[in-house]
């Protein structure tokens, strides 16, 4: 036995360390026939530790303060050997991050990775999906900028359309009578640690749920259910090696398009990093147009679309109720898709187009919601908030009565 | 799925190559980190080298300039405590300047200066970094009937010469340390900037 | 399908006529960080014309003139008006309060301007003041309506005027002559200054040229930096794929 084996002998009866690597990389059985979709769970968790590494590194040299924010970070892009590149990794990151999550969850509606048994991987997800939303809105506060400070005055004041206790709650989450560095401040808390833990403590048991099962394919076909003699899946390999080295070869790809994006246009084109915000936060002067992030865009349409005012519901609380509706349902999707089959593969044309039509929606909902909400851009809102919610609203029906193909019984 | 027909040559220099050529790249990554941490232009800036005007120094008399937040002690000494210097060998623990990281090289005398009348002495006492007090008066003090003039440290007791040379008997081990230094004039002493450096 | 679906993602960018303002007509201006006497003379146009009211607090002196090649001492002596040292930050001495009671509003922080509204907004700015006594330092401007700032570069544009003036509307096919229109609205000198209209334009190019520069002074090596990265990616590229198809040959 040589040094190493020792070690991790002497390791493993205290730890379960090669026990552990065993069950999730070198023993845990994958299909063998993943696609291009399926780097974007590895992706998603590259961007989760980019931001973490990165977020801490501009904890290091910002000032969490409404009076100093906003010069804390041109130190870091200007003072700070190199505080440029951390910056535009972290804002970059941010909305690859969403990319990435968005091209993770479209997934798994094609290939119906929700549906039993792997509905608690899916809820864990849409719980990650959450609480990304809040730490990105939070992060995008701290800069202090002109979008920092109107943006959260906006979503803030959101809470305040809920009857009764609105306005009391709205002045706890700000702390202030105003939106002002003690919300800065908070905030700041929360992005920083708070939120990152949960986070992580989510992934993981995303992940945990998901080696409980295994993982689905695209051809929608449980692999377990032909093993050879020694237990193994017929059609699935071993995770490591076979698909540490397959995701190595889409990290490098990706990292390519990453690096693009951050070395030679780190604005996004004004929707990464966007114009107002490279002008200091000032309370007395409201920007022309003030908008979310692009990857809120959606459900900030969605928000937007309920313009009808009724007599125990303003048009405001409506928009809400109707927003926090488009999160929810999400939720429950599992129980929705009532079909036999799993992935749209073998089921329905009118499946796979009513998919392509709420994704081609999604996108569109997602660009309307950096636009005003007037005119043409209001009425498009409003068809795609409508067939948003049809999607799900018809999905019991369709997928219970559609006429599926045959799904291989092998990969 | 079959083990044999592997070309285990060319699966081990795949790897091989893959593993430097990550190696580089993990490496690369790092560079933004860990320079990061280098001192920020604010830090040098503010650390940047301090002017001071040493024309209007009385003989016997000490301005203090701060330079990279630390007290710098400049003293105009008289030619009679210059002279007392080298008589106080006995009672130093380096009146040599053996310990050569205490000072320049162009302060490694018996003075610890450019200029022998004047002095450029860290106010930071060797021991645990207190501001020693100034005693330039020669006569006898509490602390030191020889006293010859120099500084006293009242954190701990630590002694002086007016060239910062430490006195045997003190808790401080190390002569007060000389910065870099220079003068651009007559007149003009800067510090944190010596012509051989800069 | 799904590869036209990805395509859609990727293209996404293409919709990036992001949020802009109200549609005023704006001059091209072609932006070259790598022209260092533009900068120079930017930044030199800066310093005299502009920064009396205008700070760039975010920025060094003595990173401009590292950037713009101009010696340390060069640099305290022409550029650097205040008592101040070549590391510090580029403020200035007029108080906020006194400059919102003199102006209406405290003249911004220019640092980040050019972020903010783009290259060709600050081009066509700087050279659209025209005359208009209703306004408390008798000018306005088309870019920025009612703005509370003076015409600084009267001296060197000239007096601009807005009213009625021939515009050029076509060309005649057969002699290729200029056909004009009389129109109202438009902007002309009605007196000259120090500089003729190109030399005035090249100098407003060049002080906008230094102000995208100050905006993000690392963007030169932000790009070159990028070029070595994605070549090392591109290279690093070829033993990775060859790696995942040297071990799913076993599955095959």
């Amino acid at each position: 036995m040589n040094k190493f084996q020792a070690f991790m002998g002497w390791l493993d009866h205290r730890l379960p360390v090669t026990v552990t690597f065993e069950k999730h990389m070198s023993k845990y059985y994958a299909p063998k026939n993943f696609n291009f979709w399926y780097f974007f769970g590895v992706f998603s968790m590259l961007m989760l530790a980019n931001q973490i590494l990165t977020g801490v590194w501009l904890t290091m040299s910002y000032t969490p303060s409404a009076e100093a924010a906003f010069a804390s970070v041109e130190y870091i892009m200007r003072d700070v050997e190199l505080g440029w590149l951390i910056r535009y990794m972290h804002s970059t990151g941010a909305s690859f991050f969403f990319l990435v999550v968005y091209m993770h969850m479209f997934r798994g509606l094609m290939y119906g990775s929700y549906q039993k048994p792997r509905e608690l991987i899916w809820i864990f997800g849409m719980f990650i999906y959450l609480m990304l939303m809040a730490e990105a809105f939070m992060g995008y506060v701290l800069p202090w900028g002109q979008m920092s400070y109107w943006g959260a005055q906006v979503i803030i004041s959101l809470f305040g359309a809920i009857p009764v206790i609105g306005g009391d709650l709205v002045q706890w989450i700000r702390g202030d009578f105003l939106i002002s560095g003690i919300t800065l401040n908070r905030f700041f808390a929360l992005h920083v640690i708070a939120l990152p833990l949960v986070i992580v403590a989510l992934v993981v048991l995303h992940i945990l749920a998901l080696h409980e099962v295994g993982s689905n394919n695209p051809d929608g076909v449980d692999i377990k259910k032909y093993k050879d003699e020694e237990g193994r899946p017929l059609d699935g390999v071993p995770f490591h090696p076979y698909y540490t080295v397959h995701d190595m070869v889409g990290i490098v790809v990706f990292l390519f398009v990453f690096s693009f994006v951050l070395f030679f246009m780190p604005e996004g084109g004004g929707y990464f990093l966007e114009k107002p915000n490279f002008e200091e936060a000032n309370g007395l002067k409201t920007p022309e147009h003030i908008a979310p992030v692009w990857y809120f865009g959606a459900f900030y349409t969605i928000l937007r679309a309920w313009t009808i005012d009724l007599p125990f519901l303003s048009s405001q609380l409506g928009g809400v109720i109707l927003m926090g509706a488009a999160i929810a349902i999400l939720f429950v999707l599992p129980w929705l898709d009532r079909s036999p089959v799993r992935s749209w593969r073998y089921k329905g044309w009118i499946s796979r187009i009513n998919l392509v039509v709420f994704a081609l929606f999604f996108i569109l909902l997602t660009w309307l919601g950096t636009q005003p909400a007037s005119g043409l851009y209001q009425i498009l809102g409003q068809v795609g908030t409508v067939i948003y919610f049809a999607w799900f609203i018809t999905l019991p029906f369709i997928s219970a009565k559609e006429a599926t193909k045959p799904v291989p019984e092998r990969v | 799925m079959s083990n044999d027909g592997v070309n285990h040559g060319r699966r081990r220099f795949l790897i091989a190559t893959t593993s430097v050529g990550g190696g580089i790249g993990a490496v690369g990554v790092a560079v933004p980190f860990v320079k990061s941490w280098n001192p920020s232009e604010k830090a040098k800036a503010a650390g940047a080298p301090a002017k001071a005007d040493i024309s209007k120094i009385e003989p016997g008399a000490m301005i203090v300039v701060e330079w990279r937040g630390k007290p710098v002690y400049v003293v105009r000494r008289t030619d009679e405590t210059v002279s007392l210097l080298e008589g106080l060998a006995e009672s130093l623990k380096d009146p040599a300047n053996e310990d050569k990281g205490q000072q320049p090289a162009y302060a490694d005398n018996v003075q610890r200066s450019r200029k022998s009348e004047i002095a450029v002495i860290e106010g930071v006492c060797t021991h645990l970094g207190c501001a020693p007090k100034f005693f330039p008066e020669v006569k006898a003090q509490p602390f030191d009937e020889e006293w010859k003039g120099g500084f006293f440290c009242p954190c701990h007791g630590s002694r002086f010469d007016l060239a910062g040379r430490v006195f045997k008997g003190s808790p401080a081990a190390k002569n007060l340390a000389v910065p870099p230094h220079s003068y651009l004039d007559e007149n003009t002493l800067i510090i944190g900037v010596d012509e051989e450096n800069s | 399908m799904k590869q036209l679906i990805a395509i859609l993602f990727a293209v996404m960018p293409a919709f990036a006529f992001a949020a802009g303002g109200s549609n005023i007509p704006l001059d091209d201006m072609k932006v070259d960080l790598e022209d260092k006497a533009s900068l120079q003379r930017g930044a030199q146009l800066f310093t005299n014309y502009c920064m009396g009211c205008h700070s760039t607090k975010f920025a060094r002196y003595n990173r401009v003139a590292r950037d713009l090649g101009i010696p340390e001492d060069l640099m305290m002596e022409n550029l650097v008006f205040a008592e101040t040292k070549i590391g510090n930050l580029m403020e200035i001495a007029m108080r906020p309060e006194d400059s919102k009671k003199w102006f209406g509003a405290t003249p911004p922080d220019l640092t980040l301007v050019a972020r903010v509204r783009g290259a060709d907004w600050v081009y066509t700015y700087l050279r659209s003041f025209y005359e208009d006594p209703s306004r408390p330092y008798g000018v306005n401007n088309t870019v920025f309506k009612d703005v509370g700032m003076p015409h600084v570069l009267e001296g060197l544009q000239g007096r601009q005027v807005k009213g009625v003036a021939p515009v050029v509307v076509g060309f005649d096919p057969l002699t290729g002559q200029e056909i004009t229109e009389e129109k109202d609205g438009q902007l002309y000198l009605a007196e000259e200054g120090k500089l003729s209209a190109k030399e005035f334009d090249v100098a407003v190019a060049d002080l906008t040229n230094f102000l995208v520069y100050m905006g993000e002074p690392i963007a030169l090596e932000r790009r070159s930096i990028g070029f070595w990265v994605l070549l090392f990616l591109a290279i690093f590229f070829i033993p990775v794929y060859y790696l995942n198809r040297e071990y799913w040959r076993d599955i095959h």
